[in-house]
């Protein structure tokens, strides 16, 4: 019935399936609104947050789905800037799980606000010193950026391509992309790094606070860094769950690879860099502040974070899948590969839960005890609304839009077209 | 976030947040504008492709 | 170093003083509007500018000690006005004054983003989870010189600023520009009834403040006085809340340390 929607060369299921597939996803999705009216119309008390948790989850879910979103940064400065060509074969699904990663972000900042129709005074009464104003600034900057990057995308839909105007728009916008994908590294680094300087600046709270480079915290460049890592690892995991899904093979073995290889040099340099930081900090920082490491971890009474949080972020979803990633016999086996970019994408999740949860749960005042803290459901199914839109999104993109340059190569029709 | 706001100072970390914001959506503006025009113009010359062409 | 005419004005309280009574809490509350639910048991959720905490010395029966410690908005100056919350508000919403030393508050600008709590390390922020609902008449007996908060936005306390304009005011009709020890003085200092809190300007030698703490302005305000302390000294706040005592361990539990084996 939508055939005429439908890329030539490719073959889709039938509208009913797809049909049911979105209604079932679309439940989800309207539940995580119901979730959302709730919170406009009877405020934060929605939530499990208090006066200790001023961050909870939807700042870690925040910071989370950004990290994984750098994939669509950092494959655009491979492919445009550093000139790794074979790149072009994945970029637009980066660029896209990097659209639904932005928007989704700005979709749970929206919820998260108490005045969310005063937010525009972040941008009108900008303090240039909080590392908050920069990651709004450039958070949405960028995000025009991926509308700009994935519209050319939209455009190549059959139809739509029909219209001169849209042709030619999304021809241009394919030349010029180049400019587009450098101010969007730019962009990036300054967000992606801004995020961790959120936690890294406050020196009244010594479990994140981060000595560091003029007026960035460490933490800055291990977010950057960090993303860059990640992010083409989320690429490759939505990647492989799309293949699965769609039973077909949609992008050759090298160019994942490649990816997978960079990721995982990435991911080495950075969990190095993350070791030699948290030594430094639990050996000069914290007790520079009156606190050990192990006052951050054991004999905390009710509350989850024990040490094993520290050892899964750095050690099992870090320095594994580092070396996972980097040794070829291993990363070319699919099975491992899959569990390499989980635990770097598991890590990622994990080292932006303690730098926003684990840093209000901590006590600063010696006569406070330390403060636990679960979400309610409104918090959790407006949390997975974004993805519930993310899943719909990516479902129509790849149904009506060529989306994978490698597709019909790699699923050949038979009496094909 | 303009030069008219009260809290505006003239001050370096004023020049180089703004500097850099306002060359990024300068870059990013300019870019599009030139994409856009480009497109009014080539679709008005009735140049022709319609059909989706190979991927770059 | 602070222009001759710029005033710090800070608050010495006496430990050995308090009794713990609530006084300065309910004076605080009516001064400053602070709205209160139906039900406050849960009090990760109320809004009480000024807290009281209880300290034990941790030991048993017959050497079990107490303290009462109330805790204001500690009006960090940090360094060279970078409180830890003033820095990091995305909206300009709350403010150091280096005229006065006091971290202002401004509700209709704050958007509620929360950063600022989750900056300091006082807990002296708190959050309107709710909207104001004031009992039947009692609208009438708020305080008109503070405006009601919604729902959605950070407040704290701010030293009773509006006693400061209004006393400014007073003294400007009367042609003068300074403002005697006595003319500003916060609600909690003057419901005290155990004469606990002094409040003043620490800058001015004459001040009962100054002489309590004896700041040191080459210390970033560091007290001379070996009986005062600072919450949380060693982070660098920088706050104007000095606290004296004469017991060791409530010196002690000000502050955090890394316990030499």
């Amino acid at each position: 019935m939508d055939s005429v929607l439908i890329p030539k060369g490719v073959e889709r299921c039938s509208i009913g399936k797809f049909a049911l597939f979105i209604a079932v996803v679309g439940a989800v999705l309207l539940w995580g609104v119901v979730a959302m009216l709730l919170i406009y119309i009877k405020g934060l008390n929605q939530t499990n947050m208090n006066n200790a948790y001023g961050f909870a989850l939807w700042i870690w879910a925040d910071l989370a789905v950004i990290a994984l979103g750098g994939g669509a940064f950092f494959t655009g400065l491979l492919r445009y800037i550093i000139g790794k060509d074979e790149l072009k074969h994945i970029i637009n699904y980066a660029v896209l799980i990097g659209f639904v990663c932005y928007s989704s972000a700005l979709l749970i900042l929206a919820i998260d606000v108490g005045q969310p129709l005063r937010a525009w005074f972040i941008f009108w009464h900008a303090n240039v010193h909080s590392m908050l104003t920069e990651v709004a600034f450039c958070l949405t900057c960028y995000f025009g950026v991926l509308t700009i990057e994935y519209l050319p995308m939209v455009f190549e839909n059959r139809q739509i391509d029909r219209v001169p105007f849209f042709h030619h728009l999304g021809h241009n916008m394919h030349a010029t992309m180049a400019i587009f994908a450098a101010t969007g590294a730019f962009l990036s680094f300054f967000h992606q790094g801004s995020l961790g300087g959120v936690t890294g600046v406050m020196f009244g709270r010594p479990f994140g606070y981060r000595t560091g480079l003029l007026i960035w915290p460490w933490t800055f460049f291990l977010y950057t860094w960090s993303a860059a890592a990640v992010g083409p690892c989320f690429t490759i995991f939505i990647t492989r769950i799309t293949e699965a899904v769609t039973r077909k093979k949609l992008v050759k073995d090298n160019v994942v690879d490649l990816l997978a290889k960079i990721a995982g040099w990435m991911l080495l340099t950075y969990i190095i860099a993350k070791i030699i930081d948290t030594w430094y900090w639990a050996a000069v920082t914290a007790p520079a502040a009156g606190f050990t490491l192990m006052d951050f971890y054991s004999n905390n009474p009710g509350s989850a974070y024990g040490l094993w949080i520290l050892i899964a972020e750095i050690g099992l979803c870090g320095v594994v899948p580092a070396i996972m990633l980097v040794t070829p016999n291993i990363r070319r086996r699919p099975a491992a590969l899959f569990v390499a970019v989980t635990l770097a994408v598991i890590g990622a999740c994990l080292n932006r839960w303690v730098m926003v949860l684990q840093v209000q749960a901590v006590p600063v005042l010696s006569f406070e005890t330390w403060f636990t803290y679960f979400p309610s459901w409104q918090e959790i199914a407006t949390t997975i609304l974004p993805v519930a839109y993310g899943i719909i999104l990516i479902a129509l993109s790849y149904r009506y839009l060529p989306i994978f340059p490698q597709e019909q190569e790699l699923n050949p029709i038979e009496g094909g077209k | 976030m303009f030069p008219f706001s009260f809290e505006w100072i003239w001050d370096m970390s004023h020049m180089v947040f703004h500097g850099g914001l306002w060359y990024a959506l300068s870059i990013i503006g300019m870019g599009m504008t030139y994409c856009i025009i480009k497109a009014a113009y080539d679709s008005a010359k009735g140049k022709g492709g319609h059909h989706g062409h190979g991927h770059h | 170093m602070d222009q001759p005419n710029f005033k710090k004005f800070g608050m010495v309280i006496d430990l050995d003083k308090c009794t713990g009574c609530g006084a300065c809490m309910v004076a605080c509350m009516a001064e400053n509007n602070v709205a209160f639910r139906e039900d406050e048991t849960d009090k990760m959720l109320s809004i009480s500018w000024m807290r009281i905490y209880r300290l034990t010395n941790g030991k048993a029966f017959p050497n079990s000690e107490e303290c009462f410690l109330p805790r204001p908005c500690q009006q960090c100056e940090g360094h060279h006005g970078h409180s830890p919350c003033v820095s990091v508000c995305p909206a300009t919403a709350t403010d150091y004054d280096m005229k006065t030393g006091i971290v202002s508050q401004i509700p209709t600008r704050c958007f509620g983003c929360r950063y600022c709590m989750a900056s300091c390390p006082y807990h002296v922020r708190q959050f309107n989870w709710w909207d104001p609902v004031w009992p039947e008449g009692m609208e009438r007996s708020l305080n008109p010189n503070v405006s009601v908060r919604m729902r959605g936005i950070v407040e704290k306390c701010c030293f009773c600023f509006h006693r400061y304009q209004a006393a400014m005011d007073q003294a400007y009709v009367e042609g003068r520009r300074d403002l005697e020890e006595h003319e500003y003085q916060t609600a909690c200092t003057q419901a005290c009834p155990a004469g606990a809190i002094v409040f003043g300007d620490l800058n001015n030698p004459g001040h009962a403040v100054h002489q309590l703490a004896q700041p040191d302005p080459d210390r970033e305000g560091r007290p001379r006085n070996p009986k005062a302390f600072r919450l949380l000294e060693r982070l660098g706040t920088n706050p104007k809340v000095y606290y004296l005592t004469g017991r060791d361990w409530v010196r002690k539990a000000g502050d955090n340390e890394v316990k030499k084996s």
